[in-house]
């Protein structure tokens, strides 16, 4: 199929690269499948995973106080706020390096599936944030037994 | 005071392979902050996931190498539905300018955060010189 009509004259060729250009994303997308999707994201980055009967959502927050920490489940939604805060050292010290950022960030994350909001559990461990979900009953995994008829 | 900035997510950046890692998986650089005074170089490095008993220090010469093992990123029978991040051990290697006095080394690790105190030897310390008038 080609991509570029020569005898067309209402082409525009930009719109044509825009084409093109989402037609590359869509491609990559498609050949990297489900990997990482970093390049749209937002703060913080997070894996979300399940078992049986809870959804875990898990954030790399390192060096955050847990109160600076805000959790809201609402409709199907994870709403994650927080601060990360690095405190300022005494005056005299010359910086070598500073790669470690600061700010607020904000998220909300929409569930792969409804969850009980007063089943929701939120744990801090070294640096990492994880938050397990119950599944409702609905959506937990049955097996189906076959019946010999 | 922090002004108010809203944070970024940042792709992890993976350590340069020196050596073949005996442990399967990725090794990520962690993000570091250095800042020195007159007696200390202080070392602090974001580490996410690792237990404070799974990291090592190895200072040699002028040569530091922080590392650390992170510990199983998720539970035994848990599937992976959405991946925004890597997730793997850290190594990082510096040198140093001053010479430290691998005696008084000071870590601590709280809340995936590594703190290293590293006290330079006197000689390194600068030293005020008194000229006497003859």
């Amino acid at each position: 199929m080609p991509i570029v009509t020569f005898r067309d004259p209402y082409w525009e060729p930009f719109r044509e690269m825009e084409r093109l250009k989402r037609r590359m994303s869509h491609l990559f997308e498609e050949s990297f499948g489900p990997g990482l999707a970093q390049w749209r994201g937002v703060y913080p980055l997070v894996n979300i995973s399940e078992d049986q009967d809870n959804l875990y959502v898990r954030a790399e927050l390192p060096g955050i106080k847990p109160e600076a920490l805000e959790i809201t489940v609402h409709e199907g939604n994870l709403i994650l706020r927080g601060e990360r805060r690095i405190p300022t050292e005494e005056k005299q010290v010359n910086y070598h390096r500073r790669e470690r950022e600061s700010g607020y960030f904000r998220r909300v994350i929409r569930l792969p599936m409804a969850v009980h909001p007063d089943q929701v559990e939120a744990s801090y461990k070294n640096g990492i944030l994880t938050i397990k979900m119950a599944k409702p009953e609905e959506a937990k995994p049955r097996q189906i037994q076959v019946q010999a008829v | 005071m922090a002004e108010e900035k809203e944070l970024k997510p940042r792709a992890k950046e993976e350590a340069p392979a020196k050596a073949e890692h005996v442990r399967p998986g990725r090794v990520f650089l962690p993000a570091v902050d250095i800042f020195e005074t007159p007696e200390t170089l202080t070392l602090v490095a974001d580490m996410p996931g690792v237990p404070s008993d799974k990291i090592t220090v190895d200072v040699r010469d002028n040569h530091l190498i922080i590392s650390g093992e992170i510990a199983p990123p998720l539970g035994d029978k848990e599937n992976l539905l959405v991946h925004e991040y890597y997730t793997g051990d850290f190594y990082r290697e510096f040198h140093l300018g001053a010479t430290i006095d691998q005696s008084r080394i000071e870590a601590t690790m709280k809340d995936g955060v590594l703190r290293l105190l590293l006290p330079k030897v006197e000689k390194a310390k600068p030293r005020k010189i008194e000229v006497k008038v003859a």
